[in-house]
């Protein structure tokens, strides 16, 4: 049970910070249909998040919103990748590709879940996680095969963020046993197949991605950078007035 | 399953679907729930009990609360007690399921309606979204903007034969 648990944690606060992370270009984007892209997808992941999170309560976890608003940083299982700021549109587009394609990965992998509740799940969230690789392959790969400036930008924000996605795949303590009962397997297996991916798209459009340089471990076990604690704060400002109110 | 549409209307199912064709959907006034398809199943309790269980189209939609709402008000008005209203997510929602009557519907309210959810499962690129048929005068000569729209079963398109902008209802795996 605890193992089933860390795995639905790391996932859904990884959907719900990356989630938020990408509402914040809600009226900033760099055009309007990016702006509408980036909060549909942030709706998405924060609609994941809550199933994930009510499959948690019903396993005796506190209430989604408690869950999702009262804990503190360190409380957070997600990956770094997902609470770094947003700084620049290149920085948040190939974030997308990096993050959106190992959602595709894990819940491909999940769809075969001996988990029937997460095996479901899995199944509607690839769906959903469909649209949000197609749509960060279609803009990396106008943007990569058109002006030398716009690769010089993706190419930083790919050299900045790569180390960091390693997080994502950061090994489980409680791996051998995910693995032995068929709920999920190992995360290196899952890497390995996120970098194949990753690879064959990003090659041929000249960013060449080292597998060695993935790194950046131990959000997973709530050791965060200094910027999910304030992003923390802003999210959870308004519920936190007043935790018992009816919305 | 029995096909709901056919249900006798005198049987519980048959006056629970009556009820239900009723409810609009919240961002697509002109379809029913039930023509979107997101009826999965409808089960008569005892007494005059009834338990719908429905299909959300994307797990975050935001108009999911509102449309348990006004399911339950239609079953009280249809003179159901007690109701249970349930969305079930192991049964994923396809945008397969809207029925003929919901696809001229959503057309005739400017939105194209989607094509086989099977191409979005083989997509490599967003291709698949160009070239819809324009709702309002029937072109094919259209390009995708943007694969996520005004809500997020919906994408952006524009007709360069009669220059309108317009939406699409998307193919939903």
């Amino acid at each position: 049970m605890l193992a089933l648990k860390e795995l639905l944690y790391k996932m859904a606060d990884d959907q719900l910070i990356y989630g938020h992370r990408n509402s914040e270009w809600i009226g900033l984007g760099p055009l309007l249909e990016e702006d509408i892209s980036f909060a549909s997808i942030a709706q998405d992941k924060v609609g994941q998040s809550r199933v994930l999170y009510n499959l948690l309560h019903r396993l005796g976890e506190a209430e989604p919103d408690t869950v999702a608003f009262m804990r503190n940083a360190s409380q957070f299982h997600n990956a770094i990748l997902v609470e770094l700021p947003c700084q620049a549109y290149e920085f948040a587009l190939m974030r997308h590709l990096l993050f959106d394609e190992a959602e595709a990965v894990r819940f491909e992998a999940l769809r075969a879940s001996s988990q029937a509740d997460l095996a479901a799940f899995a199944a509607k969230f690839s769906g959903e996680i469909k649209y949000h690789t197609l749509h960060a392959r279609s803009m990396l790969k106008r943007l990569l095969t058109g002006s030398e400036e716009a690769f010089t930008k993706l190419q930083e924000a790919f050299y900045q963020l790569w180390p960091y996605a390693g997080g994502i795949f950061e090994p489980s303590p409680y791996e051998a046993e995910l693995s032995a009962a068929g709920i999920i397997e190992a995360e290196q297996v899952l890497q390995g197949r996120w970098v194949e991916r990753i690879s064959a798209f990003l090659e041929p459009l000249g960013i060449h991605p080292d597998a060695t340089l993935l790194g950046h471990w131990g959000g997973r076990l709530g050791q965060h950078s200094e910027h999910l604690q304030p992003m923390l704060d802003e999210m959870s400002e308004v519920f936190r007035l007043d935790p018992t109110a009816e919305w | 399953m029995v096909d709901l549409a056919l249900a006798h209307p005198a049987t519980p199912e048959g006056k629970a679907w009556e009820a239900l064709a009723q409810v609009p959907d919240p961002e697509i006034p002109v379809v029913s729930i039930a023509d979107l398809g997101m009826i999965f199943s409808i089960t008569p309790l005892s007494d005059a009990g009834i338990r719908v269980e429905l299909l959300p189209t994307f797990s975050g939609c935001p108009a999911l609360d509102t449309i348990e709402k006004m399911v339950r008000e239609a079953l009280v008005d249809a003179g159901f007690a007690p109701i249970e209203v349930a969305f079930n997510l192991h049964h994923p929602y396809t945008s397969d399921r809207i029925t003929e009557r919901g696809r001229q519907k959503l057309k005739e309210w400017g939105i194209t309606p989607p094509g086989k959810s099977s191409d979005v499962l083989l997509a490599d690129n967003l291709d698949f979204l160009n070239e819809v048929e324009c709702p309002v005068c029937g072109s094919r000569n259209t390009e995708m903007k943007s694969p996520f729209g005004p809500a997020l079963c919906r994408s952006l398109h524009f007709c360069f034969a009669c220059k309108n902008a317009f939406e699409a209802f998307k193919p939903i795996c």
